[in-house]
Order: structure tokens, then sequence, then C-alpha cells
């Protein structure tokens, strides 16, 4: 790993560990009464004032806040109340996730000024926990994009080279892990917005199974695929996230009844060779896939195999086609979703007061960046009368094949290998033409397409030392086996 | 559907419908945009669909109930609070959504 630099923002800040260590780290000092959580909040408040004017990780931070809630957790703890092992630790919020009384941006010009009036369930479960909402952290408009150069305040730099984008949508809460300014955060992953940003900065990134995170209070951008995940510095934190934010919620009837939780302990009976991991021959023909990736992608399996893996071929037929069903589908919820931006109710209006047409397209065309409309027209037209069925009915139908995809192969195996991005981190303001900011999402996709959990774990660096994660896939509800491979893969990367 | 399929796509009637006003320069961006990325969706087409049922979600759960109970929400301040504009604290004032006939309000 690179070593720890100096915090001024010229050089890259990456750590890919906070200085005070991971959640469960922190856990454990709070425990013996070596740290106090007041004293670790003024800690990473400080770091964050010297290293996030170079990175904009962070959208909205409330010093003052913090700091009381950290006081009050150690009060708690003094007298013997603590809400649990994680009570004082603090973790930062992707803009899309509401917590009462702080904005709820999206970094969207549409929802500036708004304040949100209730917690998320994610939200009021860290709460209960003790754990702190270390700021707002910055995104891609409405989780549109994945660079995080969608925002409508300004990209989020790489921590590992400033020059580089953080990835996206989640690219704040991956850049404030990264930069160790957050020990842990929160993102919302629709089609590889958690997982992408982690394997572009070096952090682990999950995606839960569809269904086991509640998402009332999240933002909706394609409600069929959105899940809410961690981002962390290890596996650990990982399933001591989902652990607490994990499980049924009667506010989400997307919501699974399966009982969730146990995660973390379930990382102790990790053992590779107990291990069947599949790897597509698709994924290495795809065109597209950098060198370095399938470098590392061949490593991982040999690293694996020789702890005792079983590594298998699978085939995923439909895998080439994910990509067009995603944008086909995720376009149309969310031009359905973003309708309710219209500057009536909430959000900013503007326009002439007088002509309610005016209003609408006023407040909106002003609000909206460009990714935004660009996906909310394309939704609207394959939803359109005569188009409906040539686009957004036969995408649903390819999505099925999809889904048959992942169900065969889990025949053959447990988890499946792959590539979490065909690219490293790129530079900022490159300008690509979106179609090919697309076709990266090629390996992210089809996990939420599926409905799977899936893991973004740092495996190695390319040769111009930016991270290169893997991927881990796993069946619906398979989060333990998902998080036990991924713990496989980080003591390889322990090991390097 | 035909190989012209892509360039069907009107910009400015779409964006009508979506109550969106674009500018001349990201009218022409997008139709730039659209042309590229439905030429590159037309890959669906070869796929055999044909008995195939529709995903429109990705868990298994369907009609989710729960009890025809009361629940105590949002009180009116906490609603009204993000709305752009009010009448005295307790409603959302809007632009006049029906006219009269004379045309006044």
């Amino acid at each position: 790993m690179t070593p720890v630099s100096d915090s001024s923002p010229a050089t890259a800040p990456c750590t890919g560990r906070p200085d005070p260590g991971t959640m469960h780290d922190v856990a454990a000092a709070l425990e013996r009464g070596d740290i106090t959580a007041a004293g670790l909040c003024e800690q990473l408040i400080e770091r964050m004032r010297s290293v996030d004017p170079g990175i904009n990780a962070f959208r909205h931070f409330h010093a003052d806040q913090i700091m009381a809630l950290a006081e009050a957790s150690d009060d708690r703890r003094g007298r013997g109340e603590t809400r649990g092992r994680f009570d004082g630790v603090p973790v930062a919020v992707k803009d899309n996730i509401a917590v009462t009384d702080q904005e709820c941006g999206c970094a969207s010009r549409i929802l500036e000024g708004f304040v949100s009036t209730y917690d998320a369930t994610v939200v009021a479960r860290l709460k209960e926990a003790g754990i702190i909402c270390f700021g707002r952290t910055n995104m891609d408009e409405f989780a549109m994009g994945s660079s995080t150069e969608q925002s409508a305040y300004g990209v989020t730099r790489n921590p590992c080279q400033p020059q580089k984008v953080a990835g996206g949508s989640s690219g704040g809460s991956a850049a404030a892990v990264a930069s160790g300014m957050a020990l842990a955060a929160l993102g919302t992953d629709t089609g590889g917005s958690i997982r992408q940003p982690a394997s572009f900065c070096g952090v682990v990134g999950m995606k839960p199974t569809y269904g086991r995170v509640s998402r009332y209070g999240i933002v909706a951008y394609a409600s069929s695929l959105d899940q809410v995940g961690p981002i962390t510095a290890d596996v650990r934190d990982s399933a001591i996230l989902l652990d607490i934010i994990g499980g049924r919620d009667d506010r989400d009837a997307t919501s699974l009844p399966d009982a969730a939780g146990g995660f973390e302990a379930a990382l102790d009976a990790t053992d590779p060779a107990s291990l069947t991991v599949g790897v597509p021959r698709e994924y290495m023909a795809m065109e597209g896939l950098a060198d370095d990736v399938r470098r590392t992608l061949e490593d991982t399996m040999a690293r694996l195999e020789k702890d005792g893996a079983t590594i298998v071929e699978i085939s995923l037929p439909h895998a080439k086609y994910a990509v067009a069903t995603y944008y086909v589908i995720a376009t149309a919820e969310a031009s359905s979703n973003l309708a309710k931006f219209d500057g009536i109710r909430y959000g900013r209006r503007r326009g002439d007061d007088t002509d309610l047409m005016n209003t609408y397209v006023t407040s909106r065309s002003e609000g909206f960046g460009m990714e935004a409309k660009r996906r909310i027209i394309l939704g609207t037209y394959v939803l359109s009368s005569g188009y409906y069925d040539a686009y957004y009915l036969r995408a649903q139908k390819v999505r099925t094949l999809v889904r048959r995809d992942f169900e065969q192969a889990f025949e053959k195996c447990d988890v499946i290998l792959g590539p979490v991005s065909p690219i490293t981190a790129y530079n900022t303001g490159a300008d690509l033409d979106p179609l090919s900011v697309y076709l990266a999402d090629i390996y992210t996709i089809p996990a939420n397409l599926a409905g799977l959990c899936a893991i973004s774990v740092p495996v190695d660096r390319d040769k111009d030392g930016l991270p290169i994660g893997m991927q881990v896939m796993a069946a619906p509800l398979a989060e333990t086996k998902l998080l036990q491979a991924a713990a496989c893969l980080e003591s390889e990367r322990d090991a390097l | 559907m035909t190989d012209d399929t892509a360039h069907e796509l009107d910009v400015a009637k779409m964006a009508q419908l979506a109550r969106l006003d674009l500018t001349d320069a990201e009218a022409a961006e997008l139709r730039k945009n659209f042309v590229e990325i439905l030429d590159y969706v037309k890959l669906l087409q070869e796929v055999d669909v044909d008995g195939i049922e529709p995903t429109a979600h990705a868990s298994h759960i369907s009609n989710v109930m729960r009890r025809d109970e009361s629940e105590h929400g949002l009180d009116t301040e906490t609603a009204l609070r993000n709305a752009p504009a009010t009448i005295n604290d307790e409603l959302i004032r809007v632009p006049p959504v029906i006219e009269d006939q004379e045309g006044s309000a």
C-alpha cells in the first residue's frame, strides 16, 4: 500500500485506511478507554479540514453537531449506558439519504435548501447503534453517473491521484474513506455506484441483495435496482455495517422478510478451501478490458486456487446485453421517479409564479443538470406510446434471461469472481461521450439487474499506481459466502 | 423496429412531455447522444425473448399488505417545511391550475 502522505491537499492523501483505524479497531479502543468519541471525531474533523479542500468529498459538514453527538456518546459510555460496540463511531452518509434536520440535496440544484423531515431507515438504525452521521458526501446528481463529475457542486477528486476521478456515483463516500476523512460511509448502488468508486479509490464497497436493506428515506433513481450499502476500509467493517443497517422494514414494500445479521461473526469461519469460485468465460473476452485489470483477475484466480479454493469456468451467455438492458430500464424508472421534482411541493421553484406550466418547465430546466436531463428524456422515450414494447418491455424480458444465467451459474459455484470496472480511474474533465461511460458499467450492472449481492475489494494497483478492485458476486441473500470470499481476496492483498 | 428507430426520437417532443425546456446546444448534444445510445440498444433486438416473462423487480415478493390502521404522520408545519411558497402556514401556494372562461384565475 502507498505510505501515508502528509495532509497537504497538494499531495495525494490516499491512505486506504483511516489513521484512527477501522470501525472495529476504533470500537475496541473505545471499549478499552484508550480514546473517546469526542477525541476521535476531533481528529477526523481536523483531517477533513486539511484534506477535503483538495478532494471535495463532502457536500455538507456540521462539526458542532458532530462534536455534540460525540460528547453525548462519551457520556453514555461513562454511565455504562452505551448503545453498543459502535456507540460514538462516525460514519459518513451520501447526499441522497435522509437524515432529520440535515440538507438532502442529491447534489442537484433542484433540491437546493431541502432539509429532511425524517430519518431514512438505515440512518435510524445507525443512530440506534449510537453511530454519528459524519457529514454528507458528494455524488453524481441523483446518482446518475460514474465519476461524480455530474454533481452540481463540483467533481470529487481521487485521493490516490487528485487529477483522477473518484468514480461514482458514490464518489464522495469512497474518497472520504480512502483519504482517511471518514472511518466508513454509506453509499447507494443502482448499476455499480458503490462498487466502482470503491475500486477506483482502493477501498471496500458492497451492494447487498436487493431487498436486504430498506430503501425508505433514500431518494429513488431506479427503484427496481437501487440498494444502500457500506463503503469501508476493510471487509469486516462492511459486514459490521450490514449487520446494523440490514433487515426487514415495514416502510419498504420491497424489503425481504429473511432474517439478517451475523455477517461479522460468520467471517471467523472463512475458509478458502470451502469455496467454489466461478469465473465467467465471457468476462475475459470483453472488449475494453485493460491489460492490468485482466492480469489482476488472473493473479487473483491463481492465488485463490493456491489457497485451496476451487476455480471453475462458468458461462453467462446474456452478459453482453446487460448495459443495453440497464440503460432502458434505469432511464425509464428515472423519468418516472424524477417527475415529482416540479417546484411545487418542495425543492427550488423558478419561473413565472402565475403560470403553472412555466413554473414546471423553468424549475426543472434550471434545476436538473445535463446527465439527469439526458436520462429523463431517454426514459420518457422508451416508455412512450409506440416504443414501450420495443424498448422497455423487451429490456424487462432480457432482464429475466440475465437473471436466469446467474441462477444456472450458482448451481456450479458459490461465488462469481470478475473485474469491477474494465479500467482504472481516469482523468477528470476527460469529456467522454455518454455511451462509452455507460459501457464501463458492464461488470457491475448484472448484479443489480438480477438482484444479487456483490462486493468490490481492492486487490492491486495498475502500472500508474491506481487501485484495482476485484468483484465478488453471490446469489440473493448469500452475503455470508460473499463476505467470506471477499475476506479471502483481502488477505491476498495484505500478503502482497 | 426499423434501422431508423434511433432517428425517430423527437428530442423536442420528448422534452416537452418531460416538462423540460432545452437550449439549442443541449438539444443538439442530446440528439447526437441518442443516435449513438439507441443504436447500441438495438443489440437487444437479436435476443430471442419469445415466451419469456418480463422481470419488473429483482425480488420475488409481491403484494405486501399492512393492517388498515391509521398512523400518526407528519404535522402540517413539518410537512410544509420545504414548500417553496405557503399561505397562512397551512397550505402550499401554487400557480393557478384552472382558469375561468374570462381568463382571470
